[in-house]
């Protein structure tokens, strides 16, 4: 109703006196936090803003869990962008919780640990008060061990906080990364053969045999628990450091790419899975979307029997004008991708993405090189698995020539002799690859001959634009025969390709 | 204008009640979504309850369940609301009949809420009793349709050229879900609070499987809750949802299976899993990793 806004004052006044007094750092920290998450890529608008200072209120203020999700539903409006989120939340607020303070006598480590909440839990024998420092790394590793059998958080939790207090070796000011310290905690909780012994244990288990079946489940279980185990002590290793050197420098280091700002070429091993689950709702998006702007597409030319048949209803009068639908055509595909090493992810990112859509294209074929080539298109067909297709890709495909380094003029010469008639006026050629063509010839008669017979021929480099025609990088010896060179380094950029070639 | 719910745990209490197991961020959500008046943009797969949420909030506060399916080629005449145009000319021709009334009359008298079709846009705005509005499916309609929705959205209200603007007599809950087939406009999602339902964690699944199946061992749906989450591990193309866990917790329990063994998986996955190549994927991975066990365990059993 119009009275609306009326209403609004009175709902906030019951809270609002509770409120008022801590309005103002409330405001200053969000403020801060939604700068943090600016800097970190997301796109918070001002009003966005305003309603998360808005909702807080309406929390209850020692509600942790509750004020992060209230943060994340007015601030985040993209599930791929929570997980920044989630790390900035930690780090900007872990130091202003109470139960998160670090202790003020930190020389005492196991002073402030719970172990009293839950005395069943006390390791047996060496089990006194504030004893922590006082086991043995045998007695921890045990702790641990039944810990990680009973799934019990508070433990896990303790043993976390001792594990890097004990191992990672943090000193103040040290200008290493978190990674460096979560490296050496794990390689001392030797978390491998923990869970070696955690299914040995379930094995041996006197009362019943498991089968093999329920093993796997077992051991499923147990690898969640040490994941958050993981998890724990990663927060610890958080925490200490934004201890050490305060919120705002630590979010600074953490500031990732968002997955579809993360290169490709050099993509660590957690941010290529991050890639490889980003890559389905990616694709599927794409599709949708493609599919929809071939629906929507202007229409033909008038289609004059249609016109004057329906101007019957009409008395003759060709009232309704009826256009023929334009059948676009469809273009065939031809990649030939450079699948050696330092270009791999690359060439398989985009296979995947072009296989995915491939109902955009009458037919796509792939051929991989590295100094030799091999056509992979039966691969694809024969399964409807893409991701399996190029792993099958990836191990069976026959492109060793030589040396097995990249041979960019030998793989053209072979696709050239034995598939170059294929290539017709219907055909985009797309050629994936860094052109590093270890100083060998580069064959770039090939190409001019290609874009002399295809409709377009395209060069995909995942090289930032700077390095391209340094070293060994020889893409301005193709250049001039291309319809077009691209950078393409992050899915970001290939979603963009992929959309202006249908 | 008093509120639905008094607190967040009050909000998680009412939704178990019609057997809607939510979790810290929905039920804080949908508090949040009543104390600040704003609609809920719900995201996430299929099949994780999305809908389901709404009907639930529906059922728990005693409103009405306002549902605007949406699909590609929506417009304002099936979202928002219609002049009635046939009772519009019977009007004018029953003037006329009538004598030489002004076209000013006829003009006003036409263009009046009796000729007007309410659609659910509309109806949710008008209702006098509390209403739950629910816009399913929202990435289905194109980007310039989504315009439609903004004003409802922003103010609660409709303005219609010939009458004016229509305000809402109450506010209603409105969600809106979405399968993310397309990347929302920022105008809609801005004017939203963001929830994203994903999976449930082993636990919640297992309780939401205690919850709707009934007469389930506490064995057995420990043991279906664990299995769906190491399915869900692997690469598929379509994960299992939380009703196709349902589904198979069912399955079990008509087949009267008590313990879960690898043949049993095996035989009803299908039931899980829709693609040909995702069922075979899961096959593979069981028995795969219960024959290496196999080999490791001899070893195993002599240290």
């Amino acid at each position: 109703m119009a009275d609306s806004t009326g209403s609004d004052v009175a709902t906030v006044d019951g809270t609002a006196a509770k409120a008022d007094h801590q309005a103002r750092p409330i405001f200053d920290l969000i403020e801060g936090f939604v700068h943090e998450l600016r800097n970190a890529g997301l796109p918070v608008s001002l009003s966005e803003n305003i309603d998360a200072t808005e909702a807080v209120r309406h929390i209850p203020i020692e509600d942790r869990n509750a004020f992060k999700y209230a943060l994340a539903a007015t601030l985040v409006k993209n599930d791929a962008h929570w997980k920044t989120f989630e790390t900035l939340f930690e780090v900007y607020f872990s130091l202003r919780g109470r139960e998160y303070a670090l202790d003020p006598d930190a020389d005492d480590p196991f002073g402030d640990f719970d172990f009293d909440d839950d005395p069943s839990q006390m390791p047996q024998g060496d089990g006194g008060q504030g004893g922590g420092d006082g086991l043995s790394p045998e007695e921890l590793a045990e702790l641990l061990y039944q810990a990680l059998l009973n799934g019990d958080q508070t433990l896990m939790r303790a043993i976390a906080r001792q594990a890097v207090k004990r191992f990672a070796g943090m000193e103040p000011g040290r200008p290493v990364g978190g990674t460096y310290y979560l490296y050496r905690t794990l390689r001392n909780l030797d978390l491998d053969s923990v869970l070696e012994r955690l299914m040995d244990q379930a094995r041996n288990k006197p009362e019943e045999a498991l089968t093999p079946f329920q093993e796997r489940l077992e051991q499923d279980e147990y690898e969640d628990r040490i994941d958050q185990l993981r998890k724990e002590i990663e927060a610890e290793i958080r925490r200490r450091l934004v201890a050490d050197r305060g919120a705002e420098a630590m979010a600074k280091t953490l500031r990732k790419p968002l997955p579809e700002d993360v290169d490709f070429m050099h993509a660590s091993r957690e941010e290529m899975v991050m890639l490889r689950r980003a890559i389905y709702p990616l694709t599927r998006k794409l599709a949708v979307r493609l599919a929809r702007k071939r629906r929507h597409k202007r229409k033909g030319p008038l289609d004059f029997r249609n016109t004057v048949r329906h101007s019957l209803s009409y008395g003759g009068v060709p009232a309704e004008p009826k256009f023929r639908h334009p059948k676009p055509a469809k273009p065939e595909i031809f990649v030939i991708a450079d699948i050696s090493g330092s270009v791999a992810a690359f060439a398989r990112f985009t296979l995947h993405l072009v296989y995915a859509i491939s109902n955009q294209f009458s037919r796509v074929r792939a051929f991989v090189f590295i100094d030799g080539l091999d056509e992979v298109t039966s691969f694809f067909e024969s399964s409807d698995d893409i991701a399996e297709a190029i792993h099958r890709v990836n191990t069976e495909a026959d492109v060793v020539w030589v040396d097995g380094h990249s041979d960019y003029g030998h793989a053209l010469e072979v696709f050239w002799d034995r598939f170059g008639r294929e290539v017709g006026p219907k055909t985009t050629v797309m050629i994936l690859g860094d052109a590093r063509n270890n100083y060998h010839a580069s064959q770039a008669w090939i190409t001019k001959e290609l874009q002399h017979k295809a409709r377009k021929l395209f060069w995909l480099n995942p090289e930032p634009k700077a390095y391209w025609n340094t070293g060994d990088s020889i893409v301005s010896e193709y250049e001039p025969y291309c319809d077009g060179v691209f950078e393409v380094r992050n899915l970001r950029q290939l979603e963009r390709f992929v959309d202006n070639l249908v | 204008m008093t509120h639905r719910f008094e607190s967040i745990d009050a909000v998680r209490e009412g939704l178990g009640e019609v057997d809607y197991l939510a979790d810290d961020s929905t039920s804080g959500i949908v508090y949040l979504a009543d104390r600040l008046e704003k609609p809920v943009l719900v995201e996430g797969p299929a099949g994780t309850g999305k809908t389901q949420l709404a009907k639930s909030v529906a059922e728990m506060s005693g409103a009405r369940l306002i549902r605007l399916q949406c699909y590609e080629g929506l417009d304002e005449s099936k979202a928002l609301y219609e002049w009635n145009y046939k009772k519009q000319l019977l009007r004018i021709q029953v003037e006329t009949n009538e004598g030489d009334p002004s076209w000013a009359d006829i003009q006003d008298d036409i263009f009046s809420d009796e000729f007007l079709l309410p659609r659910p846009l509309l109806e949710a705005i008008t209702a006098d009793d509390p209403v739950v509005l629910l816009i399913d499916e929202v990435d289905r309609v194109e980007l310039e349709t989504e315009a439609l929705l903004l004003e409802i959205l922003s103010d609660y209200q409709v303005s219609i050229p010939e009458l004016g603007t229509m305000e809402a007599r109450q506010i209603p809950l409105v969600f809106l879900t979405s399968n993310n087939t397309r990347e929302l406009s920022e105008a809609l999602k801005r004017r939203c609070l963001f929830l994203h339902l994903d999976y449930p964690s082993m636990e919640r699944e297992k309780e939401i499987v205690l919850t709707k199946v009934p007469d389930i061992s506490q064995n057995l749906a420990d043991q279906v809750a664990r299995i769906v989450r190491s399915i869900r591990q692997l690469e598929l193309k379509k994960h299992p949802s939380v009703s196709e866990t349902l589904d198979w917790a069912r399955t079990l329990v008509l087949l009267g299976i008590g313990t879960i063994e690898e043949r049993h998986a095996v035989e009803t996955v299908h039931i899980l899993l829709k693609y040909r190549s995702d069922i075979e994927k899961a096959i593979k991975d069981f028995t795969a990793n219960s024959s290496q066990f196999e080999a490791t365990q001899p070893a195993s059993a002599a240290g």
